[in-house]
């Protein structure tokens, strides 16, 4: 790994810093690690939130252009309060208390959702000097902490004791946990070219070149798979079986009324965004501001973008693309499913993986 | 090396954690609000299960396809292996030949065992 001198125009360090230090001055050391961590959780819930709401917004916005609608246009400026008024309505539901379930998992479910999206959502690369959770095993964690929301849909579905949210639940299952293999291989590749697990070192490894164009040929085949199965993992068009409206009325969360059905919609749209800046990590250099080599003054104009814009606009951008995929395929059926997923894109991963280690170990790397 | 980490928090447990509770603080705090402003009504066709509108007939935990067992077990296998070559990955471009070679054996046995499942049929859904 050659050692580039980033210039870090936007080091977020340089605000939290002075105010850790602050904060250190008049507090006892475990006390000033509560307070950031309490003002790091209620930033967390607030992205968290905001994005969410813009992602409604976006699909509907994105669909309506993909059927020639206008889509939301009536709450706000452009219909941009839409998502806020659907969240009011949807705090307002009555939660119908079911006398066919199991109480305590039904309650349990939407917990385990949105705390496995929540812990990958603190992965993410956020920004120069704005990396939350930094383990040096860091994208093996996001995988760990993403496979708990499988675990969420599956007790969800388990737990309603209705024929619909069983079968919704099982494919759900049998769905996600094969694409997890996909995805797992896709980041084994990456890694193999970053030569580290940590967020951070991959982020900077990338300084001078991105890894889909370091990687070249094997890094496109990974990102092509990534991204497919990524659609999967999320339970998107045309993956989306486990809640497919004429087949299952709506599949795992059938049972799930007001709020309790919200954290489900917020999950999934909230994975959406986890699924793309985790591509946006691995192959698109994380919060690197776009470089050419040779265009130097290109270069310096792109520093002074901050990087958090970086960040969520490339997964922005991919997210696009996977909810263009929704209006292009057409739904598939469960055997093709699997077969995809292990006839083809597990033995394609599988050679992909030798050619990434075949390219690295000849030096063909650009 | 300049810490990238927020606040220069060198213990990323504590972060985790407190993504963890954040997640619990999110429901938590929605719920609370939504059984304060939601209304509350009555009604025992309401506790039934959503199918069709009449009562529900049998047992709801119905038999289901045995493939999906089948994909469970193939994908167990699978991810173990798979998280045996993540620190082979950190470390390959250091271990150099010999790591390659050993990894292609344990590599070997892996696509083996996938075409063994392959041949005996249990990627087809019957």
């Amino acid at each position: 790994m050659e050692n580039v001198q980033y210039p870090h125009i936007f080091d977020f360090s340089r605000i939290t810093g002075p105010i850790h230090d602050w904060l250190m001055g008049f507090l006892p050391a475990w006390l000033t690690t509560t307070v950031e961590c309490v003002a790091v959780g209620v930033g967390l819930l607030l992205v968290y939130a905001l994005l969410a709401l813009f992602y409604i917004y976006f699909e509907r916005k994105v669909c309506a252009a993909f059927q020639c609608r206008v889509g939301p246009n009536r709450v706000g400026p452009w219909g941009l309060l839409q998502s806020f008024a659907d969240m009011f309505k949807i705090l307002i539901k009555e939660l119908i208390q079911l006398n066919h379930i199991d109480k305590f998992l039904f309650a349990l479910a939407p917990y385990l959702v949105i705390i496995a999206s929540m812990m990958c959502f603190a992965v993410l690369p956020w920004g120069d000097g704005l990396q939350i959770i930094d383990f040096n095993i860091g994208i093996f964690f996001l995988i760990a902490c993403s496979s708990i929301g499988v675990l969420g849909i599956l007790l969800a579905g388990w737990s309603s004791n209705n024929k619909f949210t069983l079968i919704g639940a099982l494919r759900s299952g049998a769905q996600m946990v094969s694409y997890e293999l996909s995805i797992g291989l896709c980041v084994v590749t990456m890694v193999c070219l970053a030569g580290s697990m940590s967020v951070t070192d991959i982020v900077m490894a990338q300084a001078d070149t991105w890894f889909i164009i370091k990687g070249h040929v094997a890094a496109l085949i990974a990102f092509v798979i990534y991204m497919i199965a990524g659609t999967a993992e999320t339970n998107r068009g045309p993956f989306d079986l486990p809640e497919a409206e004429s087949e299952l009325t709506a599949g795992y969360h059938t049972e799930y009324s007001g709020i309790h059905f919200g954290f489900f919609y917020l999950a999934e749209y909230l994975n959406l965004f986890i699924v793309s800046g985790v591509a946006t990590l691995l192959f698109f250099g994380g919060w690197m501001p776009l470089h050419i080599p040779g265009w130097d003054g290109f270069n310096t104009v792109m520093d002074y973008i901050p990087t958090p814009i970086w960040f969520i606009g490339k997964a922005i951008l991919l997210s696009y693309i996977i909810i263009w995929f929704k209006w292009t395929f057409p739904r598939l059926r469960i055997d093709q499913l699997l077969s995809l997923e292990w006839k083809y894109l597990l033995p394609i991963n599988l050679f992909n993986l030798a050619l990434m280690v075949c390219i690295i170990t000849f030096h063909w790397t650009l | 090396m300049i810490s990238l980490a927020i606040f220069g928090i060198e213990n990323s447990g504590v972060l985790a954690i407190t993504a963890l509770l954040t997640g619990v603080a999110l429901v938590a705090l929605a719920m609370w609000i939504a059984g304060l402003i939601s209304p509350r009504s009555f009604n025992p066709q309401k506790g039934e299960a959503y199918e069709c509108g009449i009562p529900t007939r049998g047992e709801s935990m119905s038999q289901f396809h045995v493939g999906y067992y089948l994909f469970a077990i193939l994908f167990l296998m699978f991810d173990v292996e798979t998280v045996f070559l993540f620190p082979w990955a950190v470390r390959m471009q250091e271990l150099g030949t010999n790591g390659i070679l050993s990894i292609a054996v344990f590599f070997g046995v892996l696509v083996l065992g996938l075409v063994y499942a392959w041949k005996k049929g249990a990627l087809e859904w019957k």
